[in-house]
């Protein structure tokens, strides 16, 4: 009956969004009476998920699941879901887990809902809210099947410490060889930078910058929040960033705690990108930009004027507060 | 090579989002509708594979009457035809159920369908209908090749890229990046022209669970007024920034 949520990690260490829905499963488990059980594939070191409320953690070591493959580790949550009879599964919404909800729930015969942003509003029917028309509306889903998986959206909830006692499990799947029809050749990350899925703080420029030459500008702020850097749809059309850094609807979604926008004017499609991040700043010279709309709050001013004076300024700032 | 393109039919970007009838339904009234930006980058790399490899590319939708136009400006831009599953799209997993069906059935051998749509953002369309049928599935695909029934395709994934091997049959979410804005077509006269003559069938549904129901719609509350700083005073941002909103 325990409620699962997998884990995720990279390179062996936990990521940060497993222990946003181990707190979110702890939560939801204590409203319904029951534990929590985490699923781990090869990480490292599982025993910080106990600070997070997680009772038990099953145990995935095993060489053939090093890479990320959908389809064996939807096979791999099936299973352990199984053992422990679970009728909850909650999952995060990284990337890879976005790609493997739909499949796990179909292995299990459960009903889905993605991008939900609160705790149940109900449990008995089930009911959930979501973030729906690209963050323009919340739609309350109610799942109705025995089994439930849900998608917990990045950072709608937050971590909270709630220690347990954790019990540890070796947890040995069956795998198929078809769970391994697509194979992985190669991956090729940007090294050395904060990643927009990762980051707390993401630094974001457009066309009031001028060109790709002022991009300094940007990084440095970046530099100086610990924040990643994107760009408005115009700029990566224009070549003077990778697309890989393009943020809005069409782009990479952002839900981050402070989003900066320089020279954005805000775009209804950039917007509909980034209105999920909590907080956010927005840098132009003119004041009739729609981004002042939605904005909490606003500067209004020369990006290459008031930019060089902020770095300097948060600089002085983070040596106080170190 | 036979290409499927599921087709999403949802408002423009820029319609006033407004729910009726208690805030249990959308409400259509003035609403723009148009393909789903991420099945049009699909359908898009679709008549590549139609104009370079001599694939045959369907469209298909699960909607009532009114969705036909959007299947109409899909055959417009160059698929050569077009089928209606006739029901009301009522959750994720009963568009699956039916794209599975069509599937099947057509023997299909490329699915290509966007990763998400831009109205209930569930992204879980593609992903259930590979589970249900036991196809490969690529989410958050950029990037495709397929030779004979060998396939290379790239994947987004967070903070960098990956490419894989594969094989036919396969479902794909795509996103830009198959394509980019750029190549994006409109229809041209002919085109517009031409699709009204192409094939649109309609098919009835077959029984399929809902699961899952949306039951009520909530619009944001109102979001409380802008605070500005003035350029002369940076300390006041970073002092907001630090103990109001304590985010650095």
């Amino acid at each position: 009956m325990s409620i699962l949520i997998y884990a995720e990690s990279a390179e062996g260490k936990l990521k940060k969004v497993a222990f946003e829905i181990a707190s979110y499963a702890k939560k939801v488990a204590e409203t319904l009476g029951t534990t929590v059980t985490a699923l781990t594939i090869n990480s490292d070191n599982v025993s910080e998920l106990a600070k997070y409320g997680v009772d038990k953690v099953l145990k995935v070591t095993n060489d053939k699941l090093a890479g990320f493959n959908a389809k064996a580790y939807a096979d791999v949550i099936k299973q352990a879901a199984q053992q422990e009879n679970t009728k909850l599964v909650v999952l995060s919404s990284s990337t890879d887990s976005i790609y493997l909800s739909p499949l796990v729930a179909v292995n299990l015969e459960a009903g889905y809902a993605s991008n939900v942003i609160d705790l149940p509003v109900n449990t008995a029917p089930f009911q959930v809210k979501r973030n729906a028309f690209s963050n323009k509306a919340f739609n309350i889903t109610e799942i109705n099947t025995d089994i439930k998986v849900i998608g917990l959206a990045k950072n709608s909830y937050g971590i909270f410490e709630n220690a347990s006692t954790l019990t540890e499990e070796v947890f040995s799947p069956n795998l198929e060889d078809n769970d391994f029809d697509i194979k992985t050749e190669s991956i090729e990350k940007s090294s050395g930078k904060v990643s927009i899925a990762d980051a707390d703080i993401v630094v974001s420029g457009g066309r009031g910058l001028k060109g790709p030459e002022n991009w300094g500008l940007i990084e440095d702020l970046a530099a100086v929040l610990g924040a990643a850097t994107a760009c408005s749809k115009p700029v990566s059309d224009l070549g003077w960033r990778p697309h890989a850094e393009h943020v809005g609807q069409t782009g990479k979604p952002v839900a981050t705690n402070l989003y900066i926008a320089i020279g954005i004017s805000g775009a209804i499609q950039h917007i509909a990108g980034i209105n999920a991040s909590k907080v956010k700043v927005v840098i132009n010279t003119d004041p009739e930009a729609p981004f002042f709309k939605v904005a909490d709050y606003g500067i209004v001013g020369d990006a290459f004027d008031v930019v060089p004076r902020l770095i300097e300024k948060l600089k002085a700032f983070k040596a106080q507060n170190a | 090579m036979k290409i499927l393109v599921c087709i999403s039919h949802v408002p423009d970007t820029t319609s006033k989002i407004n729910f009726t009838n208690g805030d249990t339904e959308f409400d259509t009234n003035g609403v723009q509708y148009v393909i789903n930006p991420n099945d049009e980058f699909g359908l898009t790399r679709a008549i590549w594979f139609q104009e370079q490899q001599g694939a045959t590319v369907t469209v298909v939708n699960v909607g009532g009457p009114e969705t036909e136009p959007t299947l109409r400006k899909a055959l417009a831009i160059g698929a050569n035809d077009a089928i209606r599953i006739n029901a009301t799209p009522t959750d994720g997993f009963f568009v699956a159920k039916q794209l599975a069906e069509v599937i099947k059935n057509g023997a299909y051998d490329l699915i290509i369908a966007g990763k998400e749509s831009l109205d209930y953002n569930g992204g879980m369309v593609p992903g259930m209908t590979a589970g249900i049928l036991g196809y490969n599935f690529l989410n958050a695909c950029i990037d495709i090749a397929v030779n004979e029934t060998n396939v290379k395709a790239v994947r987004e994934i967070d903070g960098g890229k990956e490419t894989v091997a594969t094989s036919l049959p396969l479902i794909i979410g795509g996103q830009k990046g198959i394509v980019e804005e750029k190549d994006l077509r409109i229809p041209n006269m002919r085109g517009i022209m031409t699709a009204r003559t192409k094939p649109l069938n309609v098919i009835e549904a077959v029984d399929a669970a809902t699961n899952t129901k949306a039951v009520k719609f909530e619009k944001p509350a109102p979001k409380s007024a802008i605070k500005m700083v003035s350029p002369d005073n940076l300390d006041e941002l970073i002092d907001l920034l630090h103990n109001e909103a304590k985010v650095i």
